[in-house]
């Protein structure tokens, strides 16, 4: 509850604040960013998500706002500062969030369909 | 001590342990041997001689047998009386403290009912037996060196002790401090082995003459397998088994063991709660160590039914078929007025949260997760086994009708109240009830199904994948869902139907991890011999504790599906740290080294029984990038 007025806070705050930072990042070294800080021990390889953190992608939320969330989070999910996760670290992780692609319709799975 | 009168003379074990005390003594320094020694007159000899023949017998020959005691060996007769109670297997780590017990086991026993298996860890011993049970409902015996192989079995033991599973633990130690060998049988005797473990154990002995070990073992046998289950530990004096039995013509009796049957909630507590249950808008049931056996399985469908309310399977054991349309999860109890809680470990943690994230002046936030007026109910035989050091009581949580009884035996009665209880006028609320939870079924199945889909194609594979591709390989087959040990790992739950109590057996109890790896090999010696497949997923830090229990997997040839779930890391670890450092050395074992390990023991996919294909799923599985 508290968390999503949070994140609506920073979603607001990001639309409101044009100059802050544009995400410029490359998704490849955001793949290895991604894992080097853990974020897929929480949010799966693929942002799918898992019991321990919820879903990221594909289609994260717009920048301003992931990049509120991360630093300054102070829910479940532990709060990542710059000293430990750079501005281009996170800039590449979010190019990576991005380019996963739309997950695949269930029902075209047969093993999700026994 | 009984051991004063025993004949020395014709004691073959006795015997035995001379050897070993001669071995400690050609241990002794050499300044020591040097003042018992004659003076040297010969020339100095060159400084490598050939080794003698006794020296070559002893290294490369299997040792010569030895003449047998006259009579009946103690230790003999401790096999007549372990006989009795049919355990299938002793799974061990061999040690002098218990020889005499070993080998009557071997010798005397024919080694069948029970059956020695070679294990490279007592943790692992202990571990088996804990898997064990859990499939065949019997429980095994481990024999361990009493001081320093019950110190390797602990944590397996405590594990035992959080999950509600009997383990018969022998410890051997030589009491005897004068007649004793000096050196490491000495260092490896203590007064009270038992004391290291009586914290978390429901019952331990020290039997001091034959009849004593009679009535401890049938006695420990049969605490152990009185719900709430527990281990039980016996210390095994050396010189007790190692006498033969006296000549007196007065023979030991056995006693016979007659199962106690598990506690039933009080019949006015039962019609209170049945009363709450039948009244309620929306009851919900929460099940974690509930079903013993395949019928708690069948009894839960019915109480749920009855009342179309939906359950929680918390995972303990397999309560619930994942397949039910009354299936719900963890945050159903949000909407309720009724819970009942069947044999839950936390209840605290079941109606409220806890985030560890440093607020409120550091120790985290507590929210509760239910309405303030919400009633509880709470059936739990653990309510009679309270002990205070160790902690596995959780937080307090204050309930309604409380019932200190076994679930499982206290449903046929609860469900006859129910029965009685629901009137006419609430019968069409209740079916209603089970509509709008088929519907909540499906959209939770079809979640499920959304979120296994992103990253299906991905490399390396997502976990959901890797549970449904191996589903894919076992499916026709009677699978046995062994272990997956990280509660944040939840895809098998999420999508497989788990539909019989073998299916899932529940987690270490404990957490102590080192846990999946050997319970899934003593689980799987269980389905073995029941022609069933028993897989685990198992993570790679668990597995590297004691990984030479996959070399007991092959040696006696027991099949198991392990496949790695090879995150790389100590990864629930990982999370507690993660807030407030950015990853510490020691948190990522080599995991390259789970395959350098299996192979060389022998259970690689080229391996003699199949077991543990970790090796090969290793591959197969997550390598990170
Ligand atoms: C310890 C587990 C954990 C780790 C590691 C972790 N997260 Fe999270 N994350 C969570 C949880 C849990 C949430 C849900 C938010 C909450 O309940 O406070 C979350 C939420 C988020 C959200 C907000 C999602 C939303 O829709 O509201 C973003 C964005 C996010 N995480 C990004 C990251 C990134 C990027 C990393 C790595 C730098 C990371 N997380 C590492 C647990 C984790
Ligand atoms: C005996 C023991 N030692 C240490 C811990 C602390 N601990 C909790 S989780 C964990 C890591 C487990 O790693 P792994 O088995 O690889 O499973 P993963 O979480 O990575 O899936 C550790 C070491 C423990 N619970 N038990
Ligand atoms: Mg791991």
């Amino acid at each position: 509850m508290n968390l999503n007025l949070r994140t609506l806070a920073a979603i607001v705050a990001g639309l409101v604040l044009t100059s802050s930072v544009a995400a410029a990042g490359s998704a490849e070294k955001g793949k290895a960013a991604y894992v080097r800080h853990g974020c897929w021990q929480c949010h799966g390889f693929d942002g799918q998500g898992s019991v321990a953190g919820s879903k990221i992608a594909p289609n994260p939320m717009p920048f301003e706002a992931f990049s509120d969330f991360v630093r300054t989070t102070s829910g479940a999910m532990p709060p990542y500062q710059k000293a430990i996760l750079s501005d281009d670290d996170l800039a590449d992780i979010y190019a990576y969030l991005q380019s996963v692609p739309k997950a695949r319709d269930p029902k075209t799975i047969p093993l999700l369909n026994p | 001590m009984a051991r004063a009168d025993a004949d020395p003379k014709i004691d073959r074990r006795k015997f035995l342990a001379g050897v070993a005390a001669g071995a400690a003594s050609a241990m002794a320094p050499p300044a020591a041997r040097a003042a018992e020694a004659p003076a040297q007159t010969t020339p100095r000899a060159p400084s490598a001689l050939p080794p003698s023949a006794k020296t070559v017998e002893a290294e490369t020959k299997t040792p010569r047998e030895l003449a047998r005691v006259p009579g009946i060996a103690g230790s003999d007769f401790m096999v007549d009386v372990i006989k009795t109670l049919d355990i299938k297997y002793v799974p061990a780590n061999c040690a002098s403290s218990y020889r005499a017990l070993h080998e009557s086991l071997i010798d005397y026993g024919g080694n069948r009912m029970p059956e020695f298996l070679t294990c490279m860890h007592e943790e692992s011993a202990v571990a088996m037996a804990h898997g064990y049970f859990k499939v065949a409902g019997k429980p095994l015996l481990t024999l361990c060196h009493g001081t320093v192989g019950l110190q390797h079995a602990t944590m397996a033991i405590y594990n035992a002790w959080c999950d509600r599973v009997p383990v018969i633990v022998i410890g051997g130690n030589e009491l005897d401090a004068a007649h004793r060998p000096p050196g490491v049988p000495t260092i490896h005797s203590a007064q009270d082995i038992n004391a290291l473990v009586r914290d978390f154990t429901k019952w331990d002995d020290t039997p001091v003459s034959l009849q004593h070990f009679a009535q401890s073992f049938v006695r420990a046998y049969k605490i152990a397998m009185t719900p709430p289950y527990g281990p039980v530990m016996i210390s095994l004096d050396t010189g007790l088994q190692q006498e033969p039995m006296r000549d007196d013509g007065e023979k030991p009796y056995i006693p016979r063991y007659v199962p106690t049957s598990p506690p039933q909630g009080d019949s006015g507590a039962v019609k209170e709660a049945a009363r709450l249950l039948a009244n309620a808008q929306n009851p919900v049931i929460v099940a974690d160590r509930a079903a013993r056996t395949p019928n708690g399985v069948t009894l839960l469908v019915q109480l749920a039914e009855l009342l179309q309310a939906r359950v929680i399977d918390q995972g303990g054991r397999m309560n619930f078929p994942t397949t039910h349309y009354l299936t719900a999860p963890a945050s159903a109890v949000s909407n309720a007025d009724v819970i009942i809680g069947l044999e839950l470990s936390d209840f605290w943690g079941t109606v409220n949260s806890f985030t560890d994230n440093g607020e409120n002046r550091g120790i985290g936030q507590n929210s509760t997760r239910i309405n303030p007026d919400t009633r509880l109910i709470s059936i739990c035989a653990v309510d009679l086994n309270t002990k205070a050091n160790y902690q596995d009581f959780q937080r307090f949580q204050v309930i309604d009708v409380q019932m200190a009884a076994d679930a499982q035996a206290t449903l046929p009665a609860l469900i006859e109240a129910v029965r009685s209880a629901i009137r006419n006028d609430r019968k069409s609320a209740i079916a209603a009830r089970g509509e709008s939870a088929k519907k909540a079924y499906a959209e939770m199945r079809s979640r499920a199904r959304q979120a296994a889909a992103v990253g299906w194609d991905a490399s390396p594979i997502s976990t959901a994948r890797m549970v449904m591709e191996t589903f894919g390989q076992i499916k026709d087959l009677d699978w046995s869902l062994v272990a997956a040990e990280s509660p944040r790992f939840n895809w098998p739950h999420r999508l497989l139907p788990i539909e019989k109590h073998h299916q899932w057996l529940g987690r270490a109890g404990g957490y102590g991890v080192g846990y999946a790896a050997p319970a899934s090999v003593g689980a799987a010696l269980a389905n073995r011999d029941l022609g069933r497949i028993s897989v685990c997923f198992q993570p790679d830090g668990d597995l590297m504790y004691a990984p030479g229990v996959l070399w007991t997997a092959a040696r006696h040839k027991i099949p198991l599906l392990a496949v790695m779930h090879n995150n790389r890391g100590y990864h629930r670890h990982r999370l507690s740290q993660a807030r407030r450092v950015d990853g510490l050395v020691g948190e990522r074992p080599d995991q390259g080294s789970v395959r350098a390990w299996s192979r060389p023991q022998g259970s690689s996919r080229d391996g003699e029984s199949g077991a543990a294909s970790a090796a090969r799923r290793v591959d197969a599985t997550a390598v990170m990038p």
